[in-house]
């Protein structure tokens, strides 16, 4: 009977959609109040069904309930509590749940936090993220409905793919959500701006902490869907330019240049049909990467199950939104865009060259994700690229992006003056020079690593030096305002990603050893004393656990207990044991034991030494609390005055907090 | 005019998209044509199960054709596909190689006890290294290989009757007419 009632919630929650789709958007058009009034009832009617449907797919995990198919499939008797709570986006149905779950999250905080902002324009904004709605609930009731039964109802249920079987697990697919979802909202302040036209000029700066907030969400997901891959797949890296990992990446790339463009239309006026169109492109790529996962048209190590009715469902969903919003674009646009024109030497200039850089990245990531389907068009046969395409092409984008980083906050808005820029330039140019030579002599060779610190220290130091001007010639309490703050902390992030990648992947030492018991091997530096295998066990799964002594000039380091877990479905899976260090990682995963009857024996041990890999996911933390940081800037919760009369005037406020012309 | 760019951009992809759905519809997923299709295959030397001293090599296998189906006793979808082997594809008359893919033998032997043995040999393959040559990409697989040693067909997935009619038998048939 419940899960039933989680079906109806849904199918109500899909007239509501309805309901907020149309009738605020039908208000906004004919100046109709009533009308315009129904868009927060009906957004929280709505998010007030699909919440209740989630709590009954979660019960009915929790109550172990296997005559619905979808908890039959996924979990089972032996699955602890917290799993069988993940298990409900560990599968199709229920991860689109949660995709509309979250869009209804984000409709209700901005329908919370919108009371600043015109009616008419909230109306519209939220009858867009109605119409997504519907898209989705449709969706879901249509072709995956998560709450199906299956009679007669099995005694105990499949299993959780233990490779979701992780804490990683439990947060990184909400957390993704977020930031995909997220960008939603930026697309429906575009679309409204667009319908509405002239007045709401002031759009993007409603916008901004939005995207911000969204930004950073995404940038947390793929950190943690980084570290759950290189802790739980075994394989020691931490990213594969998979394809499901590429649709996150697009949007996060596209959401980069976003921001970024948003601040140019926000303060300086210009750019704002390029704004208006990376919106529609960020949430274009997060509803398309969704599309590539879910229709089966590419296959990759994720593997979700592929129906050709889902596919052809989401491609028809793409074709309206996508469709739709860049027509709405090619014939609104120049209403809206009434660009302010800028200097060749000036911070719009810089930021329109790190735009294309990031949108060309974008585009070649698409490219190379969609490159098997390409081959399969025009008839090459199937064939893919992988890591060194991405590899070599990204690197080769995003090595000017990394150039220019450091001058961005020297540059001056509207026109800016040659001289600092060179004494900067000058300044970080030594700074990077003389640490990549301390470099090479800790590096003895490794290009690679030599480079990764020469970047890293460019933007580290151009980014301190701006931080020690601006804190010599500003008065105390206007040196950072949230916004600058949040730029410096994200471009601070990015040296230190450098730093990671570049020296974990070039200083890297793997070794594949076989080990008796008592015997020991070494790599980077440390001991690797094998002390045999012991029999342990979990909830659902039976392993060997290896225990692994390190010892570092003779003295214990620490112990370490890899293990290669049986689950109850007989799935085989390596639990990899790390100890992480801010400097090092080292790495342990058991292989299999040289002769099977003697697990007592000598086994084939993998084990891995990994400088500064952890600075990878550090970069990737500071990039997201400089964007959740800028979100909060004060200027962004101007009250209903202020944001009218910004309508009026779009590019008044920037000298005051933004730039300051010392 | 360049507003409309994005737009002619994306319909492109539409296209795209429309045609990998449907290409979908005709192809099956497991058909990833095997790069190794028509090339010899490689070579190998692997314990037999349970036998660690003895040793099968690709040249004792030459002067026939035979298939090579990849099993382990982990593998779900082995057990949907094991009654195929047990008769249909036994009674094609070709000899069937087991090849037993990082799997702890004694396990194998346990299930080969449970579920019935219709294999001829079983090679061990404890650590995948000659899976990874043979680009085994998950079991089962099933590969057809000529006398020559030439690998002639690939299947991903279990054997099901009708990829037995559809594909093995008119392979079979093939080999058939060039060999009389």
């Amino acid at each position: 009977m419940i899960p039933e009632l989680g079906q109806f919630a849904l199918v109500l929650a899909l007239i509501l959609a309805l309901a907020q789709g149309v009738l605020p958007i039908v208000g906004a058009w004919r100046g109709n109040a009533a009308l315009i009034a129904t868009a927060r009832p009906t957004a929280a009617g709505q998010a007030v069904f699909v919440f209740a449907a989630m709590a009954i797919l979660i019960y009915a995990f929790l109550s172990y309930d296997f005559s619905v198919a979808y908890v039959a499939d996924n979990s089972n008797l032996a699955l602890p509590w917290y799993y069988r709570v993940t298990a409900v986006w560990g599968a199709h149905e229920g991860s689109m749940l949660l995709w509309v779950f979250i869009l209804n999250v984000w409709s209700l905080a901005l329908a919370a936090f919108s009371r600043h902002l015109p009616d008419a324009f909230v109306a519209r904004v939220l009858g867009v993220l109605g119409l997504i709605g519907v898209g989705f609930l449709a969706f879901i009731l249509f072709t995956s409905n998560p709450f199906l039964r299956e009679l007669p109802m099995p005694a105990d249920g499949g299993d959780l793919n233990p490779v979701l079987q992780d804490p990683g697990m439990t947060f990184h697919p909400p957390v993704l959500y977020m930031g995909y979802v997220g960008f939603s909202v930026a697309f429906a302040f575009s679309i409204a701006a667009l319908l509405g036209g002239g007045m709401e000029q002031a759009w993007v700066r409603w916008a901004r902490p939005w995207t911000n907030v969204a930004w950073a969400f995404l940038t947390l997901g793929i950190v943690a869907g980084s570290w759950w891959a290189y802790a739980e797949l075994g394989w020691g890296g931490w990213w594969f330019w998979d394809p499901v990992e590429n649709a996150s990446f697009m949007p996060w790339l596209v959401g980069v240049a976003l921001i970024h463009a948003q601040a140019v239309t926000e303060k300086r006026g210009s750019l704002p049909a390029w704004t208006v169109l990376l919106s529609l492109f960020a949430f274009s790529l997060s509803l398309l990467g969704t599309f590539l996962v879910r229709s089966g048209v590419l296959t990759s190590v994720h593997a979700f199950a592929s129906d050709p009715r889902r596919g052809l469902y989401i491609l028809g969903f793409l074709v309206i939104v996508i469709g739709g919003s860049l027509l709405l674009y090619a014939i609104r646009a120049p209403k809206v865009a009434t660009g302010k024109p800028f200097a060749p030497l000036s911070r719009e200039t810089g930021i329109m060259i790190a735009n294309l850089l990031f949108t060309t990245a974008a585009a070649m990531v698409l490219l190379g994700t969609l490159f098997p389907l390409i081959g399969d068009a025009l008839n090459l046969g199937r064939v893919s690229v992988g890591p060194p395409y991405f590899g070599f092409l990204f690197v080769l984008l995003m090595a000017p992006a990394v150039l220019l980083l450091p001058f961005g906050p020297y540059l001056r808005w509207g026109h800016a003056e040659g001289r600092q820029l060179t004494a900067m330039a000058l300044r970080a140019g030594v700074a990077a020079v003389v640490c990549a030579i301390a470099a090479a002599f800790f590096a003895q060779g490794h290009l690679r690593a030599i480079a990764g610190v020469a970047g890293a220290v460019w933007v580290g130091a151009g980014t301190l030096a701006y931080v020690v001007k601006r804190w010599r010639e500003m008065p105390r309490g206007r040196r950072f305002p949230a916004e600058m703050g949040g730029m410096l902390i994200a471009h601070a992030g990015v040296a230190i990603f450098l730093i990671g990648v570049m020296l974990s992947e070039s200083l890297s030492v793997e070794r594949d050893v076989r080990l008796a018991p008592g015997e020991v091997a070494s790599v980077g530096g440390y001991d690797f004393r094998f002390d045999g295998v012991e029999e342990t066990e979990g909830p659902n799964w039976r392993a060997d656990e290896g225990i692994v002594t390190i010892l570092r000039n003779g003295d214990t380091v620490g112990t370490m207990h890899p293990q290669k877990r049986t689950y109850s479905r007989g799935q085989v899976q390596t639990e990899s044991a790390i100890d992480a260090g801010l400097f090092r990682d080292i790495y342990v995963a058991l292989g299999e034991p040289m002769d099977a009857n003697d697990a007592a024996g000598a086994w084939a041990v993998r084990l891995y030494h990994k400088p500064f890999v952890r600075w990878i996911w550090l970069g990737g933390l500071f990039m997201m609390a400089g964007g959740f940081l800028a979100a909060c800037e004060r200027r962004f919760r101007a009250k209903k005055i202020a944001a009218e009369a910004a309508a009026t005037q779009p590019a008044s406020p920037a000298l005051k907090t933004g730039e300051s012309p010392a | 005019m360049s507003r409309l760019l994005p737009l002619f951009a994306f319909l492109l992809l539409v296209g795209l998209f429309g045609f990998g759905i449907w290409w979908n519809t005709q192809h099956d997923q497991h058909e990833i044509v095997s790069p190794l299709i028509d090339k010899p295959a490689p070579a190998f030397s692997l314990p037999v199960l349970g036998e660690p001293a003895r040793m099968v090599d690709k040249a004792s296998l030459l002067g026939k054709p035979y298939f090579l189906n990849v099993f382990a006793s982990w593998c779900i979808e082995c057990v949907h596909e094991h009654p195929m082997l047990m008769t249909d594809v036994k009674q094609l008359g070709l000899p069937i190689v087991g090849f037993n893919y990082k799997d702890d033998p004694q396990a194998a032997r346990a299930w080969l006890a449970e579920h019935g043995n219709p294999f001829d040999v079983i090679v061990a393959d404890r650590d995948g290294r000659t899976g990874i040559d043979f680009g085994v990409y998950a079991a089962p697989e099933t590969f057809l290989i000529d006398g020559r040693g030439v690998i002639r067909y690939k299947r991903i997935g279990p054997i099901t009757p009708e990829v037995l009619d559809k594909e093995i038998r008119p392979a079979l048939a093939a080999l058939a007419k060039e060999t009389p």
